[in-house]
């Protein structure tokens, strides 16, 4: 089931990238409708999965194909408690940016087609099992992304998506290398995941392991992406069209975050926890550096941009305090890694939806400069309220997903790093200044004259839109509903 | 056991060579008797030679893995797969020829010489003796500066094939005397012969050895396109008829490597021959890919990227001993390489030789099913799963990092990234940018060739298990 989750729109992505006669407005908009019933597939099983999940810390729902047997490589597929609900946020977020209305170029069947691959990507890299495979998903995310950001950007899009491309290949080599020293280091050699946890095969490895630990780093870090791997990161989200970046900073940045935890942390514990703290004042520099840097902002995109740059921060910074070795406070590890993982699904569903609304607002209003706009409150109900609520999620108002998450890692972390806890606040206060500026600057004070007959959002985004903001708050309100599966992979890896 | 006998069952170990030698006579006598309309024809029997030989390749698996004809000639697992890779890639070299050289009449001979040229690469494939791997090199080469200057009338052609010439006449006859020096020291030509003889030599003969065995890498890597002898790769990538360019560029390479491989097992213990390896490997892929990033004719681009492959594959021979993934990853770079090298340059050739950088402006969206061919191509030899280039890849930095060369695992990485960019600069004008026009294709055989080369592209990266299976635990012979 699981695999007919990845493999579904991947296929189906074939089939649209051959439709014909679709270069009239009926033909897009009917094309793009079955695509995102397509989308909608891998989500539902992936809620069936949730329904059947029984959380009990390993990987359930497993299913296993020999692929090059020869090597340990199999097509392994299944989900534990980190897998599941990034892999759910995936789908929903899949289906939302599939079903947005975008500039298509006259070229609809091949950008629905891309989003399609990547949604059966994307999903398989959050269930792979085994590295190969993972790492298969990885790279190709990649491809797909660069001629999303390319072919149906705007400014400099061939310029940003090289450097896009570029800088996250350059990212995957040294993690496929470190892939490899991971699989040769095993024995009986394998990629399988399970097994590779059992055997921590570079345990007491010393000088190698670090060696190894720095080819995943820079994989994971660039992909994050940490300061100061980040700066492929801005132009591209500010030239991809609006459901590529939402896809950009809601599914591929987990990416990073996710292979932290999941290799890393639970492949090379030991290296882990002796470079914990160096990442954890990284994750703090990330955290800071990008609030101001958000703060200097006077492109909408840019600004949210580096608020990604600035909540990945958080993430890191509670994967570290997780990792480290800390006796005696494993409640607070267990908080901060709970918060870590809850701030993953908040940040694919708010920034994604914040990334789908500044598209809508770049082909109303022609630009993304902030100082552009004014007094859209009277004129935009639908738009004010999204943003403002997502805007009001981002920057950590308790009541809202953001809020939960951001909550658990500071104060796991104030048990285990207070200082850093302290310096992070900043990243807070700033990040809150910045939204609440822009959101006065834009809805707040007069109508400027041209904006007079700025058209609301339609049907199709407000509906995408309400959807998010309506998780958002639920999982604000509620957030054991998908803690509670969190929690199951969580506990008992803070345990040991 | 008589003698008849004797010679029946070697003479049965090398029927895909006499397929492919008496294919060629068939070809030539074809082409002085046809009439200039109906040159074409011979690709007929050129093909059926090929087929002949590959059934008789085939039919060779399972056997015993042993060495023929007096120790000079191997028959094993790995010869036989280089040889199933050379026949297959000169097959869909034939198609690309036929539409390609409609328009010259007398083009019969043409494929008397290629498939010599073929027959060269089969040979040293399973050459294990001095004299026969240069009587193999010097086949190789001769027809090859012949098929490279094959358009005579054209002078880029001909330049490609004087430069071809001259680097190779200087590595073919250095390399006899790197022979004759190892024929001196260890008393035999053979390999066998000579892993005994310079064994029992002993520590005194080690300059003049080496000595040797650097003037027959020499021509080695000639064959290759290995630094420093690999400054006729761009040449005729550009210049020769691009059929031949996507030939000479890949087919000699497999039966180059796969000598190479076996002279390096024969060395004996004590000479530090990966170190060597390891810097010519360097040394290719880093000029390779540095030297691609500045130019704006494909066919070059593809010529110097060609240069950068051979300096990955080489990386395989350094692990070659130490390591049970050497020989896989060796055999199963060469089956990646060749299918996406025949489908770049067929791309190249369907799209009737086009070549200048200017004119692949939105080529992707008036010919999506070529381009697309390319791409999947470039995209190969990146490393980009699930394509076949990935796996090679994957398989030769697990080689380097197991045999405990990591930086030259790192080196490779890093060179990888910047080969991006120039595949890149082809690709992104195709798609990204708006189309100038109508784009001619040729006919139909090119087309077939250039597909059937990139489904070998995707679906011996999607299947690879029985490759790889197959390319391991057998041993290299001698």
């Amino acid at each position: 089931m699981l695999t007919i989750a990845i493999l579904l729109p991947i296929l189906a992505a074939i089939g649209v990238g051959l439709a014909r006669n679709v270069s009239t407005g009926d033909g897009e908009r009917r094309l793009q409708q079955v695509a995102t019933v397509v989308a909608a597939v891998p989500l539902i099983l992936l809620l069936v999965a949730w329904s059947r999940f029984g959380g009990s810390g390993g990987f359930e729902q497993v299913e296993t194909v020999p692929w090059i047997p020869t090597l340990g490589v199999a097509w392994k597929v299944g989900v534990d408690g980190l897998s599941l609900p990034l892999a759910t946020m995936t789908a929903l977020l899949f289906v939302v940016a599939i079903a947005y209305p975008v500039d298509f170029r006259g070229r609809a069947a091949a950008y629905l087609a891309l989003m399609l691959f990547l949604e059966g990507v994307s999903i398989g890299l959050f269930l792979a099992q085994d590295l190969f495979l993972f790492f298969v998903f990885w790279d190709v995310s990649l491809v797909a992304m660069y001629f999303l950001i390319g072919a149906w950007g705007h400014g400099d899009a061939a310029r940003s998506a090289l450097k896009f491309f570029v800088y996250t290949f350059a990212g995957s080599l040294p993690l496929l290398l470190a892939i490899l020293a991971l699989y040769l280091a095993s024995e009986p050699r394998t990629f399988d995941m399970a097994e590779l946890i059992r055997q921590q095969p570079l345990a007491g490895a010393g000088l190698y392991a670090m060696v190894v630990f720095l080819g995943f780093f820079l994989g994971f870090a660039i992909k994050t992406p940490m300061v100061p791997f980040h700066t492929w990161l801005p132009p591209a989200h500010v030239d991809a069209p609006g459901p590529a970046s939402a896809i950009l900073a809601g599914v591929l940045l987990k990416m990073g975050t996710y292979g932290f935890v999941r290799i890393l942390m639970s492949m090379m514990p030991d290296a882990f926890a002796d470079l914990a703290f160096p990442l954890a004042v990284l994750a703090v520099i990330s955290i800071v550096y990008g609030a101001l840097v958000a703060l200097a902002q006077t492109n909408l995109k840019r600004l949210i941009a580096y608020t990604s740059v600035n909540h990945m921060g958080y993430v890191i910074l509670g994967l570290a305090v997780a990792g480290v070795v800390a006796p005696g406070q494993e409640a607070a590890q267990r908080l901060a890694l709970d918060g870590a993982t809850l701030e993953m699904v908040a940040h694919g569903l708010i920034t994604g939806g914040l990334f789908l609304i500044s598209g809508s607002i770049l082909t109303r209003g022609g630009t993304y400069e902030i100082a552009e706009y004014g007094g859209l409150l009277d004129r935009t109900r639908g738009l004010t309220v999204g943003t403002a609520v997502l805007a009001f999620a981002s920057l950590g108002l308790p009541g809202l997903a953001g809020f939960v998450a951001e909550f658990q890692i500071f104060a796991g972390t104030l048990g285990v790093f207070p200082v850093l806890a302290m310096v992070a606040l900043i990243g807070i206060v700033v990040t809150a200044a910045l939204f609440l500026r822009m959101l006065g600057q834009m809805f707040l004070g007069p109508l400027p004259e041209r904006w007079r007959s700025l058209p609301d959002l339609g049907r199709v985004v407000l509906g995408a839109i309400g959807l998010l903001v309506a998780l958002v708050v639920l999982i604000g309100v509620a957030p054991a509903l998908v803690l509670d599966v969190i929690d199951s992979f969580v506990a008992p890896f803070v345990a040991g | 056991m008589a003698m008849g006998t004797d010679m029946a069952v070697m003479v049965g170990d090398v029927i895909p060579e006499l397929a492919l030698l008496v294919g060629a006579v068939i070809v030539l006598l074809l082409a002085l008797t046809l009439p200039a309309s109906r040159q074409a024809w011979v690709a007929w029997p050129t093909l059926i030679a090929l087929l002949v030989a590959g059934i008789a390749t085939v039919a060779l698996f399972g056997g015993e893995e042993r060495l023929t004809f007096a120790g000079t000639y191997a028959v094993d697992a790995a010869a036989l797969w280089a040889k199933l890779f050379i026949l297959a890639g000169t097959a869909a070299v034939v198609l690309l020829s036929v539409p390609w050289f409609r328009k010259d009449p007398r083009h019969g001979e043409y494929y008397a010489l290629l498939l010599l040229a073929a027959l060269g690469a089969v040979l040293m494939a399973g050459a294990a003796d001095l004299k026969e791997v240069l009587v193999a090199i010097l086949l190789s080469s001769v027809t090859g500066f012949v098929l490279a200057g094959f358009h005579r009338r054209s002078s880029l052609s001909s330049e490609a094939a004087i430069k071809f010439y001259l680097v190779g006449a200087l590595a073919n006859t250095t390399a006899l005397m790197g022979a004759a020096l190892l024929f001196g020291l260890a008393g035999s030509t053979t390999l066998e012969g000579i892993g005994q003889g310079l064994a029992a030599g002993g520590e005194g003969a080690r300059p003049a050895l080496l000595l040797g065995l650097v003037l027959l890498l020499g021509v080695l890597g000639f064959k290759l396109g290995a630094v420093p002898v690999h400054s006729w790769v761009p040449d005729v990538a550009q210049g020769a008829p691009a059929p031949i360019a996507g030939f000479i560029t890949a087919i000699p390479k497999v039966g180059a490597f796969l000598f190479l491989a076996r002279l390096m097992l024969v060395l004996p213990e004590g000479v530090d021959w990966q170190p060597l390896i390891a810097v010519a490997a360097t040394a290719t892929m880093t000029l390779g890919n540095l030297a691609s990033l500045w130019q704006d004719d494909v066919r070059r681009i593809l010529g110097w990227s060609a240069v950068s492959q051979t300096g990955y594959g080489l990386m395989a021979i350094v692990g070659l001993g130490a390591s049970s993934l050497a020989l896989p990853a060796l055999l199963y770079f060469l089956a990646a390489y060749v299918a996406g090298n025949i489908a770049a340059f067929g791309v190249i050739v369907e799209l009737r030789g086009r070549t200048n950088l200017a004119d692949f402006d939105g080529a992707g969206r008036v010919r999506p099913a070529l381009l697309g061919s390319l791409a999947i191509s470039f995209l190969s030899f990146i490393g980009v799963p699930p394509l076949a280039g990935f796996v090679a890849k994957l398989l030769l930095f697990a080689v380097a990092i197991e045999v405990g060369y990591l930086w030259l695992a790192v080196v490779a990485a890093i060179n990888t990234v910047i080969s991006i960019v120039y595949y890149v600069r082809v690709l992104a004008p195709a798609y990204l940018r708006t189309p100038a026009g109508p784009i001619a294709t040729l006919a139909r055989p090119a087309a077939v060739a250039t597909y059937l080369a990139t489904a070998a592209v995707v679906l011996v990266g999607l299947l690879a298990e029985p490759f790889v299976a197959a390319f391991s635990g057998r041993p290299l012979l001698p």
